[in-house]
Order: C-alpha cells, then structure tokens, then sequence
C-alpha cells in the first residue's frame, strides 16, 4: 500500500537548516491502522504531510499503491490527492458558509461530478455517519463531534485509498474523542486504510500498530492489541 | 470549458465571498460603477451636442465656400495696386465651367436698403438672388413660396422676405402674402416668408428679389457681390476653393501671389473646426471614462486580493481535497469579472437614465442645446468587453497570489 524508503526533510532557519526527517523507513499494508506517535518537533506532522502529497521530501522513496510519488506539479498532486487520499484534520477545517452537505460533496466536485450525483453521494456518507438530519446546517450550527463526524464524511466522499488523519481527536473532549475513534474503527473494519498523528496513548492504542518517532527517527515500530473504543462509551 | 459557468456551485461561491465582504465589494464597485457612468453620459452629451450643431448647420451645405473681390494688393499686369476687384457673372460661368467637383454656383448681390410699408419701415438687407439659392441655403419657408425661374426671367418685381423682416413691417398676424413693400420707393409684392435659422450668414432682416430685377434697380449691369460655391460631396472643398481663386485671379488680372485681390471664406473648414472640437471632447471624454475604468477595476483587485488574504487557509482546504492550482484561480477570476460586470451593467443602466434625464430636461424643443444624447450600442459592447478584459487581467494578481502559497502553509494558517 504505502512504502518510504530513507526519507529525509529539513527546513530552512535562517542561515541554517533544521533536520526534521533524517531518514525514515516505514511500510504500510493495506487494512492497517497505524498511529504515529511523537513529541511535538518529533517530525510526526511533516511526515503526515509528505505521506499527503502536501510536502515534499528532499530525499528518499515515497510509494503510494505503487506509484512513486516524486516531483508533482502543483496539478498532479492535486489530482492524486483528490484519487487517493482522505484528509482528516484536527480543526475539521470545514468551510464555514457552506452547509454540511455541501462540504461532503466539495471533493466530488473537483472529480468533476455532476450536481446531482455529488449530492446523492455526499448524503449517503452523511448517512454513514449519522448526520442526515443535519445535512442542511451550517458548520456553526453543529457540535465539534458532529463537524469532525463531517469532514470524516468529507474525507471519505471520493472513496479514497488511504485516510490521513492528523489529531483527529485533538480538539474534542474525550466522550466525543472516543466516538470519532469508535467510527474510525468501523471504517477499517470495513478495509479502510488508516494513518493518523496523535500524542495521547489512550487514542494511540485503540489503533494496530504504533509508530513512535523522536527527533526525526522511527525509535519504535510495533503492533498492538486494538482496543475498541466502544468498550469506552 | 465553460461548463463551470453554468455550474450553480461556481455563482454559490461567488455570492458567498460577495456576501461575506458585502458593504467593501459594493463600495468597490463603485469605482467601476462611476467610470462607466461617466463614460456613458459625457459619451451620450457629447454626442447630443454633436446632433444640435449638425441640425444648426443643416439647413447650410456645409460644404461650400464664398468668394468675393476686394482691393489688390500687389500690381499687376500694368495695373496698380489698390485696385477694387468686382466680379461678375461672366467670372462665374468661367468657374462654373472649368473647376471641377462644383455641384452649384449661385451668385448673388446684396445691398442695404430702407424698406416700408404703410406707416413701418426698416432696414433690410436686399439680396438679389436666383432660386438655385434654396438648394444651398435651404429656406425654411413659414408662408408663399421661394424666387423661380418666372421671376428672373420676367424680372419681377416680387420679394421673399425674412421672418425677422416681416416683425418690422408688419402687424402681429397679418398674412404677408401679396402685401406690397417698399424698396427704395419700388413697390414689391411679398410671395412668400422664412424662418432664420440659429446659424445664419449676414444680416436676420433679409429680402431676396429676383437677381435679375437686383441687376435692373441698382443699375449693376454684369457685377456680382459674391459667388457661393458648393462642392460634391466626393470632391474636398478646399481644392474647388484654390483652383476657383487661382481661375478668377487669372480673369481679374490679379498677381498669382496677391492674397488680398480675392477674398473667401470656406463654410467646410469653419464646420471641421467646430466637429473637431467635439471629436476632441468625445476623445477626453473617452480617456477619462476609461482611466476611471481603469482605477475602478484595480479597486476590485485589491479587494480581491484581501479576500484571497483571508480566505487563506479555505484555499489550503480546498486544495487538500483536490483542487488544481487552475481550479482556485478560475474561481477568483471568475469572482473579479463578475463584480467588473456587474459593477458595469449598474453604470450603463444609470448613465441611461442621466441621458434620459438630459433628454428631458435639455433636448426637448427646436433650439435644444442638446439634441437626442445617446450613446451607440457599438459602445456599450466595447465598454463591456473592456470591462471583462480587465476584470480578468486584474483577477489574475488575486488569483496566482491564492495558489503562489503552499497548500501546507495555507492549512497552518489561522
């Protein structure tokens, strides 16, 4: 599914640069559920990115379900975002004058779907997260689990590959934390591949396997005994 | 292509972002608004005052051209300088004949003379003419007819008179027809009456006799006071002016070089003058509309361009999800023509109503200052692909600023 081989990354500080990647190699299969676990400057965030085709690493080999991910122009990487990747964000990173609907059905829009076809799809992943009577409200107008239960919705309108999920819980309390991961597990459950960032243990568990990077280095790779979040609720 | 304009989702976005920034877009547009406003009412004025001259000058072919004799200046041929120039009908059958692009020649003779009528008199000027004059000076005639052919050749003693002249000899609503007047004691019956125009050559209080019956009165024999010259309308009237004067000097044994031996005056060049004028004004009147334009249409990208600023981190969403650098950029020249557009249509509307409004208060009448203002739709097209031009092209900073930052960097943005 996703293969990196020696990846590198730095920044640049003024006249120096900061070493943030120094060469990473990691493997996922498709159907896991890794969770990425780091301090914050560990390099955890910059590695979710270049996974997202957001970034680009300076060195090394990025392969996403076979296809080496090197050079893209701004369009390509646009396009394979759109294709294979679901984004999940921290701060749900809703559009806030566009109802719940129509911020599920944004990513189908770029595919180039029609109207129509973008709204049947985008309510029947609404459905999926159980929002449908909320299809018609504005982000202001939901609870910070609704609006993440949203942009999961959003994430998963144009069926992507694999689903990148940085914090995911980081801005909910822990009731809702643990609904949200509840409804990620389903989501493998159902074959879904699953990357997220985290720095709490509690979410980090629930997930296969545990990926714990410190200053830019993978010091532990390990699968884990998931723990269902619904034995929480 | 184009389907995205048809697509409710691209105008959704397009009203939100109006929306969201609504009293700073419309103030914006005004600039836009207020240069097309301008463009189309100093345009449609501009022209209205076109129409006024053109309709003073109607009734006067405008091009022609009068010559007369005066004093030599120069001698010549054994003749010396100061001599008086008169020329005669013999000079204009020459000119006539050997000039070309003359469509009429009318000669004419005037004088000053006293005129009554029972217990009024005044003055008048007495023009003896032929009836070739009504087809160069078009007579607005109130009442009669003008001079004919029967007239000159009988040599009648009948009068056309002015409407001016008929004020000073006649009592308020007295029909002039077939009332006689006094000319140095001759006795006239008036044949007909004409309106002055408001642009007029020589004196209101005129009377036009038979050139003929001028001839016999004032004892003038061949003489004629002037020669009026209309050229056709393929020929430059200048030219027919040039060779008509180097023909008479010839005849009059004046010195090819004597600038004062033949005088003239060319009713074209005076037209050109004033048409000049307005095509200048037209030409103002376009650049400033259009500079207005102009700033106005940067106004709208600098809104644009504090909109992209804030819309930041929506773009770095957008992009995650999968739109294409062209996608945002389609967008947000999509928003700045649409505002331009608008911003336009508003313009165009309201500088129909000041034309309308001109119309009405300025262009109603015959001696209107302002005759039919409106602007040609050629115009309003012109003005309105300018608009999109620049709309686009000032879409276009707002727009590659939007995608110029990282999709990474937009998202860290708060």
């Amino acid at each position: 599914m996703l293969q990196i081989k020696k990846l590198h990354k730095s920044y640049p500080i003024g006249n120096t640069s900061l070493h943030v990647l120094k060469g990473i190699d990691l493997s996922v299969e498709e159907g896991e559920m890794v969770a990425i676990m780091g301090s914050s400057g560990s390099g955890k965030s910059t590695l979710l990115n270049i996974i997202g085709m957001l970034d680009e690493a300076d060195s090394g080999e990025y392969i996403l379900d076979g296809l080496l991910i090197k050079n893209l122009t701004e369009k390509k990487a646009a396009v394979y975002r759109n294709k294979f990747l679901g984004f999940i964000f921290q701060s749900f990173n809703l559009i806030n004058y566009k109802n719940a609907l129509e911020n599920v059905a944004l990513p189908l829009y770029y595919q180039g779907l029609k109207r129509k076809e973008r709204q049947e799809l985008a309510m029947f992943h609404l459905e999926k997260v159980g929002l449908t009577n909320w299809a018609h409200h504005l982000p202001k107008e939901l609870s910070g689990g609704q609006k993440q239960r949203v942009a999961i919705a959003r994430a998963l309108a144009a069926n992507p590959k694999l689903l990148l999920a940085d914090e995911p819980t980081g801005a909910l309390d822990s009731t809702t934390s643990h609904e949200i991961m509840a409804f990620i597990q389903q989501l493998n459950d159902e074959g879904k591949t699953i990357l997220m960032v985290t720095h709490e243990e509690d979410i980090a568990n629930m997930c296969k396997r545990i990926v714990r990077l410190r200053d830019g280095i993978i010091i532990e790779d390990k699968k884990i005994n998931q723990i269902r979040a619904g034995q929480h609720v | 292509m184009f389907r995205f304009l048809f697509d409710r989702d691209t105008w959704q976005e397009v009203f939100d972002s109006f929306n969201k920034n609504k009293l700073r877009s419309i103030l914006t547009m005004v600039g836009v608004w207020w240069g097309i406003l301008l463009l189309i009412g100093l345009l449609g004025s501009a022209r209205g005052l076109e129409n006024s001259f053109n309709r003073l000058f109607g009734n006067f072919a405008t091009n022609s051209v009068f010559i007369w004799g005066q004093t030599t200046s120069k001698p010549f041929k054994g003749f010396q300088e100061g001599r008086q120039v008169r020329l005669s009908l013999t000079d204009a059958k020459k000119v006539e004949e050997n000039v070309e692009g003359i469509e009429f020649l009318v000669p004419r003779n005037q004088n000053q003379a006293t005129v009554i009528r029972n217990f009024l008199s005044g003055t008048a000027q007495i023009s003896g003419d032929y009836p070739l004059l009504d087809k160069v000076q078009k007579k607005k005639l109130i009442n009669g007819r003008f001079l004919n052919q029967a007239d000159i050749d009988e040599k009648k003693k009948v009068a056309v008179i002015s409407e001016d002249t008929y004020k000073q000899l006649f009592e308020k609503d007295v029909n002039p027809i077939g009332e006689y007047i006094q000319i140095n004691d001759i006795n006239f019956k008036v044949i007909g009456m004409y309106e002055v125009g408001a642009i007029n050559i020589g004196s209101s209080t005129e009377i036009n006799i038979p050139f003929t019956t001028f001839q016999q009165i004032y004892n003038q024999g061949d003489r004629i006071g002037y020669m009026m010259i209309t050229g056709k309308p393929e020929y430059d009237i200048s030219q027919i002016e040039q060779d008509a004067k180097l023909l008479l000097k010839n005849l009059n044994n004046i010195h090819p070089d004597d600038k004062r031996g033949l005088a003239s005056r060319n009713l074209g060049t005076d037209f050109a003058r004033v048409t000049g004028f307005l095509t200048g004004m037209q030409f103002l009147t376009i650049f400033v509309g259009v500079a207005t334009l102009i700033a106005g249409v940067f106004a709208i990208g600098n809104i644009l361009l504090i909109t992209v600023r804030e819309r930041t981190k929506e773009i770095g969403v957008r992009r995650a999800l999968g739109a294409t650098p062209f996608e945002i950029k389609r967008q947000i020249v999509v928003e700045a023509v649409f505002l331009t557009l608008v911003a336009g249509l508003f313009g165009i509307i309201s500088g129909g109503w000041i034309l309308i409004w001109l119309d009405s208060a300025f262009g109603q009448g015959d001696d209107a200052v302002i005759v039919n203002a409106s602007v040609s739709i050629l115009v309003v097209f012109a003005a309105l692909s300018l608009l999109v031009v620049l709309g686009t092209l000032i879409g276009l900073i707002p727009a590659f600023k939007a995608t110029s930052i990282k999709p990474i960097e937009a998202l860290r943005e708060e």
